[in-house]
């Protein structure tokens, strides 16, 4: 897809995170919002994938460690055609495939994640994995702001800068927000970038809403040896919905039916 | 009745290099603990297919998962402290709810640990792992059945806890073939059934010989597994009885006694149980000879529980 065509996706995938989240009443649409770009690049233009076969072993992998934000996941799943898009309708609801957060019964999705902190390791054993097999596959790991508070992610940033995970590439969704406030009130995370390259990784700065950005940084990603790369995407939580930008509250609230409308409105093409 | 002492983890890394032989999709992971655990047997063999994650076991541990999710078979080791505790959460969400193919094999597990005390003594381990659906929990009595677990949990498809000790122990005789799931019966008597896993089945049978001088017949039933537990052999064994002891190294709280009690309450046998475990206490420092003594888990405390319990009959 060019530039333009990924941008227009972005738009119809923004709007499917609006839709299943205010169809479920619950959900995370802040940071699914702040990510579309970035993952919506990834696999429309990066991903090395089959949906008719979602356990093709050369497949690269994806694993979004910052669970919560599964809806933007579901809706590029579902518009490749790993499941029906009429799934995404019973996002949340008793017996639904798309469970709040990411299962691995869902084709597509490889292990579960929600509890945050753990994927960037579960993403270093896919890639070790790789490298022990001799294959070429890379990895993806979306990573939250807010959850790299937790320890496990800084063991995993000091484990796959030792065992040199140059297949691996981190991307952080830097909205600046997590469900208390801004990270920088909460918790705060300067330098980031430092504290990435302090632990022996590349790190590549982008705007994370500037599709030449960043299809310009998974590139650059891929030519990096001997060590993992980190994106640091700066971005907007609730990105193209006005009353959600920059907003805490829907970090994990749910849009009411007449805020839904609004926001289609704000998200369509026309 | 008891012959060799043997290391558990000794034999847990033989039979890792035997399996590691066999199958290469194998891979071993230790947090800073190979020399103890004995994974260091593997790495010796074959070092590209072994993984020391430092002192990380929350990284070991999500970092499996994601081993698993691409068809390797891990093996992962620590101290059953740090496996099961530090990296429950690790264990839950990542391991078991994405019912991965890994193995939790623990060593340094209950009092027996010794002079390192309390805080390296884990007697809640079996606990927090048999809760978790999914997992498969093992906890053999000796060398030997060391082996056919390690080997029995490579074969199952899924997530299994094997709890291993640090200290030697005796290998037990005619425990017969290995099944998960399934109990050895290795005495049978009419007065009082003891229910036992790990170090406390050598206990249990020196005591079951004590109280035949005394002419009580005890039955001796060797839980390896405690989940899925064998619930036809509780039944058929404790079903002969009004009384029975359960033992084991472990918390009395959700441990072995706990699967069987919820077992025998289902089943409404109404029998008197005796509970030979630590008594919702903390370990604490000293040699495991001074411990066991102090927490009461030898012979002699089983033989006492048993006489106490049977002569209200």
């Amino acid at each position: 897809m060019n530039e333009k065509q990924l941008a227009k996706k972005a738009s119809q995938m923004r709007r499917d995170v609006i839709r299943m989240i205010e169809i479920a009443g619950s959900g995370h649409p802040g940071g699914s919002l702040s990510s579309t770009d970035l993952l919506t690049c990834l696999f429309f233009n990066v991903l090395r994938h089959n949906p008719k076969d979602p356990e093709w072993t050369q497949r690269d992998r994806f694993h979004m460690s910052k669970g919560h934000c599964c809806p933007i996941w579901y809706a590029l799943l579902a518009d490749f055609g790993y499941f029906p898009k009429k799934e995404l309708d019973s996002l949340r609801s008793f017996g639904a495939l798309l469970q709040g957060h990411p299962d691995p019964k869902i084709p597509g999705i490889d292990v579960a994640s929600g509890s945050l902190g753990q994927g960037l390791s579960v993403a270093m054993g896919m890639a070790l994995a790789g490298r022990m097999d001799k294959k070429d596959y890379r990895v993806y790991c979306l990573l939250g702001d807010g959850e790299i508070q937790e320890g496990n992610v800084w063991e995993a940033a000091m484990a796959c800068a030792h065992f040199k995970c140059d297949n691996l590439c981190a991307i952080l969704d830097y909205n600046g927000f997590q469900i208390d406030g801004r990270t920088q009130d909460v918790m705060g995370l300067e330098p980031i970038a430092d504290k990435w390259k302090a632990f022996g990784w590349e790190v590549i700065e982008i705007d994370g809403h500037n599709i030449s950005e960043i299809l310009k940084a998974y590139e650059k990603a891929k030519g990096i040896k001997n060590k993992p790369t980190i994106i640091i995407a700066k971005t907007i939580k609730g990105k193209d919905v006005s009353f959600m930008e920059n907003v805490v509250d829907f970090h994990g609230r749910a849009p009411t039916k007449e805020e839904a409308v609004i926001a289609m409105k704000e998200l369509s093409d026309e | 009745m008891s012959k060799e002492m043997m290391y558990q983890r000794d034999v847990y890394g033989k039979t890792l290099v035997e399996l590691g032989k066999e199958d290469e999709n194998i891979v071993v992971l230790d947090a800073d603990l190979s020399g103890s655990t004995r994974t260091s047997f593997f790495k010796r063999e074959f070092p590209e297919r072994f993984f020391n994650f430092g002192v990380a076991e929350q990284n070991m541990i999500s970092t499996s998962s994601g081993f698993a999710s691409c068809g390797k078979t891990v093996f992962a080791s620590t101290f059953a402290m740090f496996a099961t505790g530090r990296a429950w959460d690790q264990l839950r969400n990542s391991v078991c709810y994405s019912n991965l193919n890994v193995k939790l094999v623990a060593t340094h597990a209950g009092i027996t640990v010794g002079p390192d005390g309390a805080t390296h003594q884990a007697l809640e381990d079996i606990a927090l792992m048999r809760v978790i659906p999914n997992m498969t929990v093992i906890v053999p009595c000796d060398g030997p059945q060391t082996r056919d677990a390690i080997i029995a949990a490579a074969k199952i498809k899924g997530p299994v806890y094997v709890r291993l000790g640090r200290a030697k122990v005796a290998s037990i005789e005619g425990l017969g073939k290995f099944e998960v799931g399934r109990a050895n019966v290795l005495r049978k008597g009419n007065d009082i059934a003891i229910f036992s896993c790990g170090i406390m089945t050598e206990q249990a049978l020196i005591a079951s010989e004590e109280l035949a001088k005394s002419q009580i017949e005890c039955s001796v039933v060797n839980i390896h597994t405690i989940k899925p537990i064998d619930e036809d052999r509780i039944n058929e064994i404790a079903g002969k009885v009004k009384s029975i002891v359960i033992c084991e190294e472990h918390s009395v709280i959700g441990g072995l006694g706990g699967a069987i009690e919820e077992v025998l309450a289902r089943k409404g046998l109404g029998i008197r149980v005796a509970r030979i475990g630590v008594n919702n206490r903390f370990g604490q420092s000293g040699s495991s000879k001074d411990l066991l003594k102090e927490y009461k888990l030898l012979a002699v405390d089983i033989v006492e529980a048993a006489k106490k319990i049977y002569s209200k009959s």
